[in-house]
């Protein structure tokens, strides 16, 4: 699923920014394409693809950064709260 | 519906249908005449709250109606055929409330969610600045913490419906991103002073709002802070821009009716201004983009239902093409009705104003060229 998530989120990326060279590893913000309309855009793509709802709290710097960040947050998004 | 729930009577359906008929019964006869007075009246906006008209998108459990973004464009749409000062305070308050339901605490969302539901507090967006327009990276309103709270101080200007906002969203600089904070009019600090005499929408009750060491809890923030604190604010914007292409079409809409009505009863030479082919092209390039840009609003509308991140890029393009179409035929349905259409005895004149206010708010005309065509660069990349 890991693998999927990640893929899935680096197509979209490289769908709107065919030019950008980049790894599931690297940080996406230094490469300089990433704006609020982007930022709007990412997020809203992964709330629909992986039917999460991201929390405020989980809008943070560091769970953007790469798209392998990107995948653990959906993969905790997606996972049942511990007690239930 | 369940067995207990009983059959919904016409007033309680929030569609095209219902502000249609809302225009209709509490719009029509008299939007030139508060036009000129530059505001609209206590009993309308009222009228407004009792026909669920001010946020029906909002969730049923905090007194919403639920209705999907593309029944919201349809009932902005026809408000605005009415009249477009009404529909720029539907718009702010639109988008209050939806950045609210969108980015607010649960403790946020109890607090205001059903007062802006019902209209009980009307609700203004503060983003424009006297400076910088709304150049997001240039805004100088600054937010700090202070006190256990935030300190906000600035100066927001054509803030529509400031006048009588119960309840501002500002957008500050925090550093080096934008934060947004919900401050009541009362809060200490809050200044408002009214702007008469605009070119267009005239009696949305436009304001500058000041702010002078306004002290707010934690409790004001809203949505996040750091890099997605712009979010925010695009996504506000995003369905500000959706409400005013909705808007956008209603104008050429009205403009179409105003000008079929008006061929067919003016005569020149014995003949019905209708038959004259240089008056029945202009209709058809009317005919052809309120189509055309319904089309458009529409379908971000159910891309924004959809949850579809593709709706942000559309509605950029159905803003900028309805927008720029209703600039175009609120000019030819002046031209069309001669004297008459700069005169006050026609609404074309009020259509005419408020058709080029639509060109500039939620982002100008040239802002949406420049994104669209960086969006279309993107795609093309080799």
């Amino acid at each position: 699923m890991g693998d999927y998530t990640a893929e899935t989120i680096n197509d979209f990326i490289h769908g709107r920014f065919p030019d950008a060279a980049f790894t599931n590893d690297d940080d996406i913000f230094s490469l300089g394409f990433i704006n609020s309309l982007f930022a709007m855009e990412l997020v809203m793509y992964i709330e629909q693809k992986f039917s999460v709802t991201i929390p405020n709290d989980e809008l943070k710097f560091d769970n953007f950064r790469t798209v392998n960040c990107m995948a653990e947050l959906v993969h905790r998004q997606a996972l049942p709260a511990v007690g239930q | 519906m369940t067995a207990s729930t009983p059959p919904r009577t016409l007033d309680q359906v929030r569609d095209r249908a219902s502000a249609r008929r809302f225009v209709r019964d509490h719009i029509a006869a008299t939007a030139d005449e508060y036009d000129r007075l530059g505001r609209v009246p206590e009993p309308l906006l009222d009228a407004i709250g009792a026909a669920g008209l001010w946020a029906p998108f909002l969730p049923v459990d905090v007194g919403g109606d639920g209705v999907s973004y593309t029944a919201l464009g349809a009932i902005h749409e026809e408000i605005g055929r009415g009249c477009s000062s009404v529909r720029s305070l539907l718009t702010v308050h639109t988008m209050v409330a939806f950045a609210v339901d969108r980015w607010g605490t649960e403790d946020q969302r109890r607090q205001w969610l059903p007062s802006l539901a019902s209209g009980r507090i009307p609700a203004s967006l503060c983003v424009s600045e006297p400076e910088v327009g709304s150049d997001a990276t240039r805004m100088t309103t600054s937010a700090r913490r202070a006190g256990g709270g935030w300190v906000l101080n600035g100066t927001k200007t054509w803030i529509t419906g400031g006048r009588r906002a119960g309840l501002f969203l500002v957008f500050a600089r925090n550093g080096p991103g934008v934060t947004a904070f919900l401050v009541p009019r009362e809060t200490p600090g809050v200044e408002i002073t009214p702007i008469d005499d605009m070119l267009g929408t005239r009696a949305s009750m436009l304001a500058t709002v000041t702010l002078r060491d306004v002290l707010v809890g934690t409790d004001a923030l809203l949505g996040p802070e750091s890099f997605a604190a712009g979010m925010v604010l695009t996504g506000t914007l995003d369905l500000g821009r959706f409400s005013v292409a909705a808007g956008s079409v209603g104008i050429t809409q009205a403009c179409l009716d105003a000008c079929a009505g008006y061929t067919s009863q003016r005569r020149i030479r014995d003949v019905p201004l209708r038959e004259l082919q240089l008056i029945r092209a202009k209709i058809t390039d009317m005919v052809t983009d309120v189509t055309a840009a319904r089309l458009l609003y529409e379908r971000a509308g159910r891309l924004k239902d959809a949850g579809d991140a593709q709706t942000i890029m559309a509605t950029w393009i159905a803003k900028y093409f309805a927008s720029t179409a209703a600039a175009r035929h609120a000019s030819a349905a002046v031209q069309i009705h001669g004297a008459n259409g700069v005169s006050a005895r026609h609404p074309v004149a009020r259509y005419f104003r408020d058709a080029k206010v639509m060109e500039i708010i939620e982002g100008s005309s040239e802002i949406q060229q420049i994104t669209i065509a960086d969006a279309a660069y993107q795609k093309a990349m080799p």
